[in-house]
């Protein structure tokens, strides 16, 4: 009914969270330049937060937004206030609720469940010595 | 039938992706948008299964057929979503490129 509001209201968080990120990234550049070269290669084989924070928040907006494509498909948002459908009866409204605490929160877990899983490997990756050319082309 | 479109949407896009010689048609945005719709869209799926059992993999005829012409309007959606995107963004400066032309004529 309104499961991918769960997600979407998770994405507005983590946009947030991704540029608070970036911007104490920014300002940490600075300082980094003046530490020693094996600290910054350390911190080179891993992604920097606000990227891995990114890429969560383009995932689930991405789900939002075609989730809620669905649901207008089937009727449950509308272009007029109040927009859910479930809205105008509370009968309707509980379920709506129970339906986001149980599929909307297990649809947030899936997603953020499978990006820090992507994230983990992306840095197992970053950490492997780099090919060589003639090996990585056969 | 939904969630199957959209699976087979983001591995082709990931498949693409991985091919790719530079992002300057911003392969990714595809492969989150359909990827992300398809991590909720299993999440209601395990829930149509607790509810329905074995019956989930047996819908009627007609609700496949809503469906997958569901399905096939999100893949769409996506790809016109993907394409707003790519033209506003901009990555070549094909499109700035093409006004600055349009606008010394």
């Amino acid at each position: 009914m309104a499961c991918f509001l769960v997600s979407a209201a998770e994405a507005v968080v983590v946009t947030i969270a991704a540029k608070v990120a970036g911007s104490r990234e920014m300002s940490a550049e600075s300082v980094k330049l003046e530490k020693n070269a094996a600290a910054e290669e350390k911190q080179e084989n891993r992604l920097p937060w606000s990227r891995k924070l990114t890429i969560l928040a383009k995932l689930l907006w991405g789900g939002a937004f075609l989730l809620c494509y669905e649901h207008i498909w089937h009727g449950e948002v509308v272009p007029w206030f109040p927009f859910l459908t479930a809205m105008n009866d509370p009968g309707d409204t509980a379920e709506m609720l129970h339906e986001m605490s149980t599929i909307g929160v297990t649809m947030a877990i899936i997603v953020t469940v499978t990006w820090a899983i992507m994230m983990f490997v992306a840095d197992r990756i970053l950490a492997r010595p780099d090919k060589e050319p003639d090996k990585a082309a056969a | 039938m939904t969630l199957l479109i959209c699976v087979f949407a983001a591995i082709f896009a990931t498949v693409k992706w991985y091919q790719r010689k530079d992002d300057s048609l911003m392969p990714g945005v595809p492969c989150v948008l359909f990827w992300g719709a398809s991590l909720m869209w299993l999440g209601d799926a395990i829930f149509g299964y607790i509810e329905d059992g074995a019956a989930f993999f047996e819908p009627e005829a007609a609700e496949m057929l809503n469906d997958a012409y569901l399905g096939l309007s999100v893949v769409a959606l996506g790809l016109i979503l993907w394409l707003v995107i790519l033209l506003v963004k901009d990555p070549k400066g094909i499109v700035k490129a093409g006004l600055k032309k349009k606008a010394a004529k």
